[in-house]
């Protein structure tokens, strides 16, 4: 039987959320509920407002009106302090790999004996171990992508927003990356990812929030989207086909 | 050069009095701009724009014009003329200050905004205000700021008209390099002008030196210098 207070106690909702600029929606989402496990996969075409709306969970972006929700309260610092984020072009602070994961690990106070194991740890994770005085920006794209992950992982974050961390990627890297994405999932982090890549979305999700001009088109258990989609809108980007 | 090779006593301290001059300004000159710099580089206020264009017009101030103001603050009839600082090295030290915080703040300002621009998203994300940004963008843009420094002292050590106004030129006290040139070129001893000339000149390729080092790291490590 499924612990509903725990579903309840993870919910992340949007209500009402709409951002324009300058006359032009970019956004509007009158209601969206992210109370699975996971991982959510946020899919659609290109300016389709996955990134924002991404932005917009994680409270980087503020919306013009509506809320974001996490245990139906409005998002607060308590929550976001619990969330982390991985952007498509990985932010690696110009220090040594170590030191980019001893900066988060120091901001939440651990103890420098602890860190050190910790880092080890978070390195063998990655598999950067080897790497650990390495200048970050030296890393290859995919070794930086991964650093960035395991930053965002020393946060213990409940959920982990990542905005198409494998776009640039050769499938070698795309696999190393999805792995540790499953691995943190597997944790119970809630995963919820924005791309475009359909292999990715089936490999994956659990649930599926298909996007398109700034709307949810569709939002349902990955197989029934991916599979038997409702929309017109997911069925033609499912297909290949052009949506405008 | 005999007198280089040789070193001669007076000529090596009209060296370290230079040094220890312009050293020290620079170093308070970067404990004022960097802060003032790095915070103009992340804080969003009105009137932000007008003082960085201030600051940026200040970088140009008439090195003579800045002598002048010192001089009268510094005056007996002056607000700090109790302090009886006129014709003292540390005279000349506010004075390089003066000069050349506005250039380190400048320089520190477009690197930290620079880098602000790029980290802005990934901070926030990871919890960190825009006040706790600003020593992590500054020790990050740490090889474009030594290159700020660097750049200070080149201003500060071949600066002339604003230490012989509050400095006064005086032997054995506030005798500085380029102060010195510009006497005993007057004076027709041209063997000591050249000599202090050329280390001048060896000071000045040393530091260009060292920014273009550190430039061509900070461009590796994805940091140009603004």
């Amino acid at each position: 039987m499924r612990d509903l207070t725990l579903d309840m106690s993870s919910c992340l909702s949007v209500d009402g959320v709409r951002i324009t600029r300058k006359g032009k929606s970019l956004l509007n989402v009158p209601h969206l509920a992210l109370d699975g496990p996971g991982p959510t996969l946020i899919l659609g075409p290109n300016g389709s407002g996955k990134s924002l709306l991404l932005r917009c969970l994680h409270g980087l972006i503020v919306s013009d009106r509506g809320q974001v929700r996490q245990d139906g309260v409005a998002l607060n610092a308590d929550h976001k302090a619990r969330q982390a984020m991985v952007f498509q072009q990985p932010v690696l602070l110009r220090r040594s790999v170590a030191a980019n994961l001893d900066f988060v690990l120091k901001r939440q106070g651990m103890p420098r004996s602890a860190r050190k194991s910790r880092i080890e740890e978070l390195l063998a994770e990655g598999g950067l171990d080897g790497k650990v005085r390495q200048s970050a920006r030296s890393l290859s794209g995919g070794e930086a992508q991964r650093l960035a992950i395991l930053r965002a992982l020393a946060l213990d974050p409940e959920t982990l927003f990542l905005d198409e961390p494998t776009s640039a990627l050769d499938p070698n890297a795309t696999q190393m990356i999805e792995r540790m994405i499953l691995r943190a999932s597997t944790r119970g982090v809630r995963i919820v990812m924005v791309t475009h890549d359909i292999g990715q979305a089936r490999r994956l999700a659990a649930d599926i929030v298909m996007m398109q001009g700034g709307h949810v088109v569709e939002h349902g258990a990955a197989k029934q989207v991916l599979d038997a989609p409702k929309s017109d809108a997911a069925r033609r980007y499912l297909a290949g086909g052009l949506v405008t | 050069m005999a007198l280089i090779l040789n070193g001669d006593a007076e000529l090596w301290a009209i060296v370290l009095l230079s040094l220890k001059v312009s050293i020290f300004a620079v170093l308070i000159s970067a404990l004022i701009g960097m802060p003032v710099g790095a915070a103009l580089a992340v804080a969003r206020f009105p009137g932000r724009r007008v003082l960085i264009v201030l600051m940026n017009a200040l970088m140009g101030f008439p090195p003579v014009v800045v002598g002048l103001l010192v001089y009268l603050m510094l005056s007996r009839s002056g607000p700090l003329g109790v302090l009886e600082l006129l014709y003292t090295p540390t005279a000349m030290i506010i004075a390089q200050v003066v000069l050349v915080t506005p250039i380190i703040a400048a320089l520190t300002r477009q690197v930290v905004e620079m880098l602000a621009e790029e980290y802005s998203e990934q901070l926030r994300s990871l919890g960190v205000s825009r006040l706790a940004s600003v020593p992590v963008l500054l020790w990050d843009a740490r090889l474009a700021l030594v290159t700020a420094l660097l750049a200070g002292f080149g201003r500060a050590i071949a600066e002339v008209g604003a230490v012989i106004i509050v400095g006064g030129n005086i032997n054995h006290v506030t005798r500085v390099m380029t102060t010195t040139i510009a006497l005993e070129t007057s004076k027709g001893n041209l063997a000591l002008a050249l000599a202090l000339g050329a280390i001048l000149i060896g000071i000045a390729v040393a530091v260009n030196a060292m920014v273009s080092t550190l430039s061509l790291q900070a461009e590796r490590e994805g940091l140009r210098h603004a």
